[in-house]
């Protein structure tokens, strides 16, 4: 069971490659680190991995079967700036349950209150926004997680709290994380295995 | 430490502090409903001193008053913001004007991301910004010359600001404050989105201006970038500075760090014991009226509840809390 991109290629100009017949796998229960330059197409490959750009060569899958078209994607992926991730016009509860219903346990362990559920979005503050967004991405039908420097803007205790919350639920539930980040001390700490970018990418960088 | 070094360090401090903030408060005018007004404070009672040649980490979340206390500096807050206390600058106070005319010449600004920057000019021509006629080649020269050291390519100076990748942009932001002389150097978190052979470059570049005999603001939430290179860590939280220590101080269990919530951001770094503390920072709306930091205390008691703690000195530091000594 894992999620596997395979031999993906990606560019947003012809003749200019940020991906080159990158490889990747992910398997469910575990946490793999991934570190790279800025710049060099982490974020990218997060997205075709979450589903995001559809022109890519190269295969992506989901425990050996095709990326759903429609419906609930079992991968999710969380952004590093949580107030760039939800609709300001929208209230918490709104945006908590875009997606599914999101479970009470999920709320009780990431310290999501309901006296917050009436706030906009610009009523938080960046922490509590990314508690929203993980809880958002960890719906019923998640299986793998991709966390794209979900706490780069965030103090060192934020940071500490919100994985901490993270690594019980995805151990709970049995979920695939792929770690983005650029701070190896977070990385040796909660992963069990680590990739380092440029070792699976084929493209050279200025 | 004896007396001897701490009457020194006292009379070094005097001679160099180059910015004296003392008792800063800030809070934003603003409207309920109708005509109805309210008065939102961000920063209160706040007091910190930037040296010559050397660097002041401020060190805070995000909504604890940092880019705040930077604006309320280099004079750019908005019309309905009220600002109390007492900005020196090299022995005088300043007042709007005084920071019109040293911003940009004298206090510079490395600003947080390139979305400062205007996005249709060549960065080149907003590093070298207005320059007097018949300097223009002089400064010209001077910008190629930072941009080499900087290892940006002569192409770069052609690009507009989305052309740049995180690291690039981070060293034509750095280079717009190297270009001018400026003496106080301001930087509002250049850490975050930067690999590590970057970040280093970054921090190696702020040392460099602090070598010079410059004075540098570090504003950062990332405590690890700012021990590398700092010589004084100012711990922000809820608007106002809870602590002042020294970069030796942040050694082993935190044993020496003077106030509970600098000790739990030590704490909670993932080379140490990665251990996070309840509860989070009081929103700006919130009321607090002891300290701060009270909820989430573990040294709390009934005095802590009635009224902000004075400020004490301890070991060639600062501390806000009614429970050191």
């Amino acid at each position: 069971m894992s999620l596997k991109g395979e031999n993906i290629s990606f560019g947003y100009k012809k003749n200019n490659l940020i991906l080159n017949n990158v490889s990747i796998s992910l398997d469910r229960g575990d946490v793999l680190g991934l570190i790279g330059d800025s710049g060099s197409g982490k974020s990218t490959l997060c997205k075709i991995l979450a589903g995001y750009e559809n022109n890519y060569q190269g295969k992506v899958s989901i425990d050996g079967k095709e990326v759903p078209k429609k419906g609930y994607n079992p991968v999710q992926l969380v952004f590093q700036h949580p107030e760039k991730s939800v609709n300001p016009k929208w209230k918490m509860k709104d945006i908590l349950n875009e997606g599914s219903n999101i479970s009470q346990d999920i709320l009780d362990s990431f310290g999501i209150k309901k006296n917050w559920f009436n706030r906009w979005p610009n009523e938080l503050s960046g922490g509590e926004l990314q508690r929203f967004s993980l809880a958002r991405a960890l719906g019923p039908e998640t299986r793998y997680l991709i966390a794209d420097e979900i706490t780069t803007m965030l103090d060192a205790i934020t940071q500490a709290q919100i994985w901490n919350m993270v690594l019980d639920i995805v151990k709970e539930r049995n979920i695939g994380v792929l770690v983005v980040s650029h701070e190896k001390n977070l990385i040796e700490k909660i992963c069990h295995k680590v990739v380092y970018f440029k070792d699976i990418n084929n493209v050279k960088h200025y | 430490m004896g007396n001897k070094t701490e009457i020194n360090a006292k009379g070094k401090e005097k001679a160099e502090a180059l910015l004296n903030v003392e008792d800063l408060s800030l809070s934003f005018i603003q409207y309920t409903s109708g005509l109805r007004q309210t008065e939102l404070k961000v920063i209160s009672n706040l007091s910190i001193q930037a040296n010559r040649g050397e660097i002041l980490a401020v060190v805070g979340s995000s909504g604890s008053g940092k880019s705040l206390l930077t604006h309320a500096i280099l004079g750019i807050l908005p019309s309905n913001a009220k600002l109390d206390g007492k900005i020196e600058y090299d022995g005088q106070v300043l007042t709007q004007k005084d920071k019109e005319d040293l911003r940009g010449k004298e206090i510079a600004l490395v600003p947080q991301s390139v979305t400062y920057l205007d996005p249709l000019m060549k960065v080149s021509n907003q590093v070298i910004g207005a320059v007097e006629k018949g300097k223009e080649d002089l400064m010209k020269k001077l910008q190629r010359e930072i941009f080499q050291q900087y290892n940006l390519k002569p192409e770069v100076e052609r690009m507009y600001p989305h052309e740049l990748s995180g690291g690039m942009a981070r060293r034509v932001l750095v280079s717009t404050a190297v270009m001018s002389p400026a003496k106080l150097i301001i930087v509002d978190e250049p850490t975050p989105g930067l690999d590590e052979k970057t970040l280093n470059e970054t921090l190696s570049y702020l040392k460099d201006m602090a070598n010079k005999g410059s004075a540098v603001m570090l504003i950062t939430h990332d405590i690890e970038a700012a021990l590398k290179i700092s010589d004084k860590i100012a711990v922000f939280y809820a608007g106002t500075v809870l602590e002042v220590a020294n970069v030796e101080d942040f050694k082993n269990d935190g044993e020496n760090l003077r106030h509970p919530y600098t000790q739990a951001l030590w704490n909670a770094l993932p080379q140490n014991k990665f251990q996070a503390i309840e509860g989070h920072q009081p929103m700006q709306d919130e009321v607090v009226d002891g300290c701060v930091f009270y909820e989430r205390c573990y040294k709390k008691n009934e005095l802590c509840s009635k009224g902000i703690p004075q400020i004490k000195k301890i070991n060639g530091g600062v501390v806000r809390c009614n429970n050191v000594s």
